[in-house]
C-alpha cells in the first residue's frame, strides 16, 4: 500500500516526476519479470485481436459447407475445418471478443460487488462485517464451477447468464482481498489525519482508501480473468453457456470431442486457445502482483 | 489572566477486549482511567510516560478520533463528547493533530499540494480560487519551497514529510495542535529543526500545545507544563521547572533519575523500579504504581491517591501519592534501592 518504491526513494532533487515517469517505472519492473511480460504482450495481442480480428478474417464463422467438413490444416484453412465444415481459425478469431468479453463482464460483475461489500465490512465492521463475511465464508467453500452451474441451471442457458454465475461467484474473492486492504488502509495516519480534518466517511473511502487499495483489486481482478475465462468455457463445454452456432472456444471443444481420434484438431485448437489466453493472464497478473507490491521487489 | 483552553473532566477511554467464540467482552483494556487536567490558552503542555501508559489514547480521545468511554471535553466551554458527528466535525475545525510517523501520515497517492487543499476544502476555510495561493504560502511557512507543492510523499524525506503534516494541521487555523509524538520518528538534527518550528509557529499563529512524548529531553525543549502519566492515570503534574527540580511522585523520580547528565563528576542517584509496568487491563488497586514503589505501603495498596498539592510545594504543582511529604524530607524508608 505504501508507494516508496526502492526506485524513487531519495529524489527528492529530482525533478518532479510524472504520470509518464510512473508509468516508465511500472513498466521497468514489471519487464524484471520475462514471463510477466510475456504474459503481458500475449494479453495486448489478444485485445487487439479481438478488436479488429474478425474484419480480417474472410470466412463467415457460422456458414456450414459440408464439402469441406473435416479438413486438415492447410495453408487455405489455417486450422482446418470442423464437422460442419466452418473455417476453424475464423472461428477461433471471432470467439476471441466473446471470450474476452466473458471475462471481463464476469470480472466486472464480481469486482463491483464484491469491492462494495468489501470496503463496507472493512471499514464499517462490526455486525455487518460478519455476517458479511460469514456468507462470503459459504460461498468460498463452494468449489466455483459448481457453483457456477448451480446459477446457470437456476438461471437459464446462454452466455449472459455464464457472466452473471462467474461474476457471482468472483464476489467472495474480491471482497475478502478488499476488506484485507481495507482494514490495513483504515488503521494508517492519513485516514486519521482526514478523520481528524471532520472528512466525511465518503470521501474517506473513495478519496483516501479506494486509490490506495487499488494495486491489490488490479492484479485479483487479472488473476480472475483467467479463471473467469475458463469457468466459462467449462461450462460452455457443457453445454450451458453459449449456445450454437456461437463460436465459443468451450462449445467448440464440446463439438470436436466426438472426433478427437481421427481429427484431433477439432478439439485441440480451441483448447490451445484457451490454455494460451488464461496462461497470458495467469503470467501477466503475476508479474503485476510483483510489479505493484514494492515490498516484493527488492 | 490565564483564559482555559481545554478542561478534561474525568477521561475514561476502555477498550473491550472480546473473546471466545460468540464474540463477548471478556475484559477492557483500561487505556485511561479517570484523567482530569486543564490546558490554557497559548501553553504548551506535554504528556510524559511509557509506552502503552495512556498518553497517545488521551491525544485521540480529545480529538474523538476514538470515542471515549465516558467524561467530560471541554473545549472553550463546549463539551465535545455532547456534539453530534456534523457539529464535531464544524468544530474539528479548532483542534487539529500531527502524527508519529510521517510514512504514514500522508496519503502516497496525493501531492502536498493537494493534501494541504483538500484540507482547505473539508473544513472550508479558504475560498477555492485562493487555495492554491495559500498552499504555497503554508509551505513557506514550514520552511518548504513553492515548487514541492506538485510532489508526491515518497519524494520527500521524513522530517519534509513531517513539515507537511504540520501545514495540513495549520491549514485550518486550529487554536490547539495536539503534537502525537511529533518528532520522535525524526533524528535527532531534525528533531530540533521541527521543535524549533513548532515553537515559531506557537509564536506567530498564537497556538496552543498538547505535546505528547516520551522523550524527556523533548519535553524539557518545549513545555511549559508537563503532565506524567503511568498505566492510565495522572500520576503528577508541574510546570517544568517544579518538575524537574523537585519530582515529587516516586514514579517521576524514577523516570527522571533515567535521564543520562553529562557532567562525569556529578553525583547522581539512579533508581532502578524493580518488576514490570502492571497490566492495563487489570490495575493493581489503590496506587497503580504501588507494585514497583519502593515506599509502597499498605495504604497504597488499598486508598486510590488523589492529586493534591504537597506541602512545600510550588503552586499548581500536584502529584498522586500519599506519602509525598514524607518522601520528601527523608522519613521514609525504602523497600530496595
Amino acid at each position: 500500500m505504501n508507494e516508496i518504491l526502492p526506485e524513487t526513494r531519495g529524489t527528492s532533487f529530482a525533478p518532479s516526476t510524472n504520470r509518464h515517469g510512473r508509468w516508465r517505472s511500472f513498466y521497468n519492473r514489471l519487464s524484471k519479470n520475462k514471463a510477466a511480460l510475456v504474459g503481458g504482450y500475449l494479453v495486448v495481442l489478444c485485445v487487439i485481436t479481438a478488436i479488429i480480428g474478425p474484419y480480417l478474417t474472410q470466412y463467415d464463422p457460422a456458414k456450414v459447407d459440408y464439402s469441406i467438413r473435416l479438413l486438415k490444416p492447410s495453408a487455405e484453412h489455417w486450422f482446418g475445418t470442423d464437422h460442419n465444415g466452418r473455417d476453424i481459425f475464423t472461428r477461433i478469431i471471432h470467439g476471441m471478443p466473446l471470450t474476452l468479453s466473458v471475462g471481463f463482464f464476469s470480472v466486472l460483475v464480481g469486482a463491483v460487488f464484491g469491492i462494495i461489500l468489501g470496503v463496507f465490512s472493512g471499514y464499517y465492521g462490526g455486525k455487518w462485517d460478519a455476517v458479511i463475511m460469514r456468507v462470503v465464508d459459504v460461498m468460498l467453500a463452494f468449489p466455483g464451477i459448481l457453483l457456477a452451474l448451480a446459477i446457470v441451471s437456476v438461471l437459464g442457458k446462454s452466455l449472459v447468464m455464464v457472466v452473471i454465475a462467474v461474476g457471482i461467484f468472483s464476489v467472495p474473492t474480491f471482497a475478502r482481498i478488499v476488506r484485507g486492504s481495507t482494514l490495513a488502509v483504515r488503521k494508517l495516519e492519513y485516514i486519521d489525519a482526514m478523520r481528524a480534518l471532520g472528512a466525511s466517511d465518503r470521501r474517506i473511502i473513495f478519496k483516501h482508501i479506494l486509490p490506495n487499495i487499488s494495486s491489490p483489486i488490479i492484479v485479483q481482478a487479472t488473476l480472475r480473468i483467467a479463471i473467469a475465462i475458463l469457468t466459462a468455457s467449462g461450462l460452455s463445454f457443457l453445454g450451458l453457456g453459449a449456445q450454437p452456432p456461437t463460436p465459443e472456444w468451450g462449445a467448440m471443444l464440446n463439438d470436436g470431442r466426438n472426433y478427437m481420434q481421427e481429427h484431433p484438431h477439432i478439439a485441440l485448437i480451441p483448447g490451445i486457445a484457451i490454455v494460451v489466453v488464461v496462461l497470458a493472464f495467469n503470467l501477466f497478473g503475476d508479474g503485476l502482483r510483483d510489479a505493484l507490491d514494492p515490498k516484493a521487489n527488492k | 489572566m490565564k483564559t482555559e483552553l481545554l478542561n478534561v473532566k474525568h477521561l475514561k477511554q476502555h477498550f473491550p477486549i472480546k473473546g471466545g467464540f460468540l464474540g463477548r467482552i471478556v475484559n477492557h483494556v483500561k487505556a485511561v482511567d479517570d484523567i482530569s487536567f486543564t490546558i490554557y490558552e497559548g501553553e504548551t503542555v506535554s504528556i510524559v510516560g511509557e509506552s502503552g501508559c495512556g498518553k497517545s489514547t488521551t491525544g485521540r480521545a480529545i480529538m474523538r478520533l476514538d470515542e471515549p468511554t465516558s467524561g467530560e471535553i471541554i473545549f472553550e466551554g463546549s463539551n465535545l463528547l455532547a456534539l453530534n458527528k456534523r457539529q464535531m466535525n464544524k468544530k474539528r475545525k479548532d483542534l487539529q493533530i500531527i502524527f508519529q510517523d510521517p510514512y504514514a501520515s500522508l496519503n502516497p497517492r496525493q501531492t502536498a499540494g493537494e493534501i494541504l487543499e483538500e484540507a482547505m476544502e473539508i473544513q472550508n476555510v479558504v475560498p477555492k480560487s485562493k487555495r492554491r495561493h495559500r498552499v504555497i504560502e503554508l509551505l513557506e511557512t514550514v520552511g518548504l519551497a513553492a515548487y514541492q507543492a506538485d510532489r508526491y510523499p515518497h519524494e520527500f524525506s521524513g522530517g519534509q514529510r513531517q513539515r507537511i503534516g504540520i501545514a495540513r494541521a495549520l491549514s485550518v487555523n486550529p487554536k490547539l495542535i495536539i503534537c502525537d509524538e511529533a518528532v520522535s520518528a525524526l533524528d535527532v538534527s531534525i528533531q530540533a529543526q521541527v521543535l524549533n518550528l513548532l515553537k515559531r509557529l506557537q509564536r506567530e499563529f498564537k497556538l496552543t500545545y498538547l505535546f505528547i512524548s516520551h522523550d524527556l529531553g523533548v519535553v524539557r525543549h518545549i513545555s511549559d507544563r508537563i503532565i506524567v502519566m503511568y498505566v492510565g492515570r495522572i500520576v503528577e503534574v508541574a510546570d517544568k521547572t517544579s518538575l524537574f527540580e523537585h519530582p515529587q511522585h516516586p514514579y517521576t523520580r524514577a523516570l527522571l533519575s533515567a535521564i543520562p547528565v553529562l557532567d562525569p563528576d556529578r553525583k547522581k542517584e539512579r533508581i532502578i523500579l524493580k518488576g514490570d509496568v502492571p497490566s492495563p487491563i487489570d490495575p493493581p488497586p489503590g496506587c497503580v504504581f504501588h507494585t514497583r514503589c519502593p515506599y509502597a505501603t499498605d495504604r497504597c495498596k488499598e486508598e486510590i491517591p488523589q492529586l493534591r498539592t504537597a506541602e512545600g510545594a510550588a503552586g499548581g504543582h500536584q502529584a498522586a501519592c500519599h506519602y509525598m511529604e514524607e518522601i520528601q524530607n527523608g522519613s521514609m524508608e525504602r523497600a530496595y534501592s
